[in-house]
């Protein structure tokens, strides 16, 4: 019923409105440029990267249009919106660093707290968030670690917590902060299969990414930054050495030309 | 009501209001902030006092202090945030400077009045009986009770109302900020909440006293559990634990009810840290051991193995390395395991040793 009348608004349109659109993003941390002028359009149903060399702004491109640090300039819409209005559209896993994993909270409490947006102020999760939160942990194979306290997680599992959280959240539009940073290979298989019934649901998913000899296998969809956008598109059009070098200097040579 | 109850009542009512807060301030590594908070409230003490003409008034006492804390947290932000300052060395700059002009207001224009330097640091919970608090006429009873009861029941409202969105702004904020909760709006509203309480604290158990009581119950409950809940439920409790036994051991010993108290809540918190099944240090070093006798014991029932005679133990220390000692205890599991036979030519596997010997570890 919902879907009918936004195809018709979206028949209607010249063009529907992108999850992402970001215009003219500038960000600096004490009058120092960390992104410069960015315009970026993420299309839907895609699985898009992120990539640039350390300290181009990749996370601060995140943050910045999830409204979690200060713009000096610039608009955010997500679907046309600004992000007050489709905050419940958006899921967000952070790099599994920023948070102390040392908290006394289990797996699925963390998984839990994905709803909480849903529940608003006051509310508290009852028994059809915790099937919900069981579910997504499922999804990422952590049935049998759901009481497990978190500490007591190894690295990759606590990624596919996070991911669980954010699957919880039921978003159209997730990003991920290096989610494949330090991870073991079951670990990247799970999150990578993930992405992929992600797309298949016909969302998108933003992915900021260090590791070049995968953009091709993993994504569909290739930004590469560094302060400025260097380049953003459909991966076969991005993904070329002359971008690569506009990217990562002249040091850099990656077997792009496959 | 006799003064014992109402010493002790006001013990537990400060160890309470101060353990709801502590919790979240040491998951939020925020412990040095209780300690700048308490000592920074002096300033808006002294200033509601000169305000209210040299009264002891307790409305714009707390409000006082409540700005002057909330200074304190903004100052300490701020400087961290101009990047030339770490978090740290910005508390230790900003709690001092204000304290030490507290300090020297009670100094210089209040030498006469019963603002002394000694309650302000120590606090007087002896005296807690006497400050009574009156209203239309009536004795309403001791003032204290009201004021630390009326903090516990607004701290205790508080951490219940917000459970859900302090826990997850505690542990990720920034998906706190993301979901649309206002994990900054929290922070400022749990530090004035820790200001209040301090200041409130105040005249019981003193400034540094009071850090105590917010840090180390809570501190003691992070050790024995891996529940949120729990850790707070525990932290009240040891607040409490501190409070009457701490009171009954200042009485028998004749000394500062208040330092008693922290004393005892520090040695439960010692207690704790060697005990705690959870991660107590001894209770760490006792499982090492016997994991490391138990592994001993294995790979002594390998070497055995590939013996048909009773091996001697003097074959097995040049073979291991091993001193008699442990030797002797990794021994003494086997035998008490029935992996291990007396025998008076060496050492013997049992059946049960021999069939556990051939399996992989």
């Amino acid at each position: 019923m919902i879907k009918s009348s936004i195809n018709e608004q979206a028949s209607a349109l010249p063009r529907r409105a992108a999850p992402l659109e970001v215009r003219d993003l500038t960000v600096a941390y004490h009058e120092k440029p960390v992104l410069w002028d960015v315009d970026l359009s993420i299309p839907e149903g895609q699985l898009c990267a992120i990539v640039g060399p350390n300290g181009a702004g990749k996370s601060t491109l995140i943050k910045a249009v999830l409204g979690l640090i200060p713009k000096a300039s610039g608009t955010v819409q997500f679907f046309g919106q600004p992000l007050e209005a489709a905050r419940r559209r958006i899921g967000y896993v952070p790099q599994r660093s920023s948070v102390d994993w040392d908290f006394p909270t289990n797996a699925l409490d963390v998984v839990l707290m994905g709803l909480y947006g849903r529940l608003g102020w006051f509310r508290r999760p009852g028994k059809a968030e915790r099937e919900a939160a069981m579910h997504a942990l499922e999804q990422v194979g952590l049935t049998a670690f759901a009481h497990r306290q978190i500490a007591q997680l190894s690295g990759g599992q606590q990624q596919r917590v996070f991911l669980a959280r954010a699957l919880a959240q039921a978003s159209d539009l997730y990003f991920m902060d290096e989610p494949f940073a330090g991870v073991d290979a079951v670990t990247e298989a799970a999150i990578l299969q993930v992405m992929r019934e992600l797309k298949k649901q016909g969302k998108t998913v933003v992915v900021v990414h260090h590791d070049l000899e995968t953009v091709r296998d993993y994504f569909d969809h290739l930004t590469l930054l560094n302060v400025q956008v260097i380049a953003s598109g459909p991966l076969e059009q991005t993904f070329t050495p002359e971008n690569l070098k506009a990217t990562y200097g002249e040091r850099m040579s990656v077997g792009v030309g496959r | 009501m006799s003064s014992d109850f109402v010493i002790v009542l006001t013990a537990i009512f400060v160890s309470t209001a101060s353990a709801l807060l502590g919790s979240f301030l040491v998951l939020r590594r925020m412990a040095l902030m209780a300690d700048a908070i308490s000592h920074a409230v002096l300033p808006g003490i002294v200033l509601a006092f000169w305000v209210s003409g040299g009264e002891r008034a307790t409305a714009p006492a707390l409000l006082g202090a409540a700005a002057a804390g909330l200074l304190t947290v903004t100052l300490v932000e701020w400087l961290t945030r101009t990047g030339r300052i770490k978090n740290d060395a910005a508390i230790g700059l900003v709690f001092p400077a204000l304290f030490s002009l507290g300090v020297l207001a009670v100094s210089l224009y209040f030498r006469n009045v019963h603002l002394d330097l000694d309650a302000v640091l120590y606090g007087e919970i002896a005296y807690a009986p006497f400050n009574t608090l009156e209203a239309f006429g009536l004795n309403l009873g001791p003032e204290s009770l009201w004021i630390m009861g009326g903090l516990t029941l607004v701290n205790l409202l508080f951490v219940l109302l917000f459970y859900k969105e302090l826990k997850l702004s505690t542990f990720d904020a920034g998906l706190a900020a993301a979901l649309g909760f206002l994990p900054a709006v929290l922070h400022y509203a749990l530090m004035s909440l820790v200001s209040l309480t301090a200041v409130g604290a105040f005249q019981s158990v003193g400034a540094i006293l009071i850090v105590a009581f917010l840090i180390i119950p809570p501190a003691t409950a992070y050790l024995l559990t891996q529940r949120l809940p729990v850790m707070i439920a525990l932290a009240v409790l040891v607040g409490a634990v501190s409070s009457v036994l701490g009171y009954v051991l200042a009485i028998l010993l004749d000394a500062s009810i208040a330092g008693m108290m922290a004393t005892v809540a520090g040695l439960l918190f010692g207690l704790a840290w060697l005990f705690s099944p959870v991660g107590g240090v001894l209770t760490a070093r006792n499982r090492r051991e016997r994991q490391r006798r138990e592994f001993a014991a294995r790979l002594l029932l390998a070497h055995l193995a590939h013996h048909d005679r009773p091996v001697p133990a003097r074959e097995v220390l040049e073979e291991f390395g091993w001193s008699p000692a442990f030797l002797a205890q990794a021994q003494q599991w086997a035998q008490r395991e029935g992996l291990l036979a007396g025998d008076p030519n060496g050492l013997r596997l049992t059946a049960r040793g021999a069939a556990l010997a051939g399996e992989r570890p």
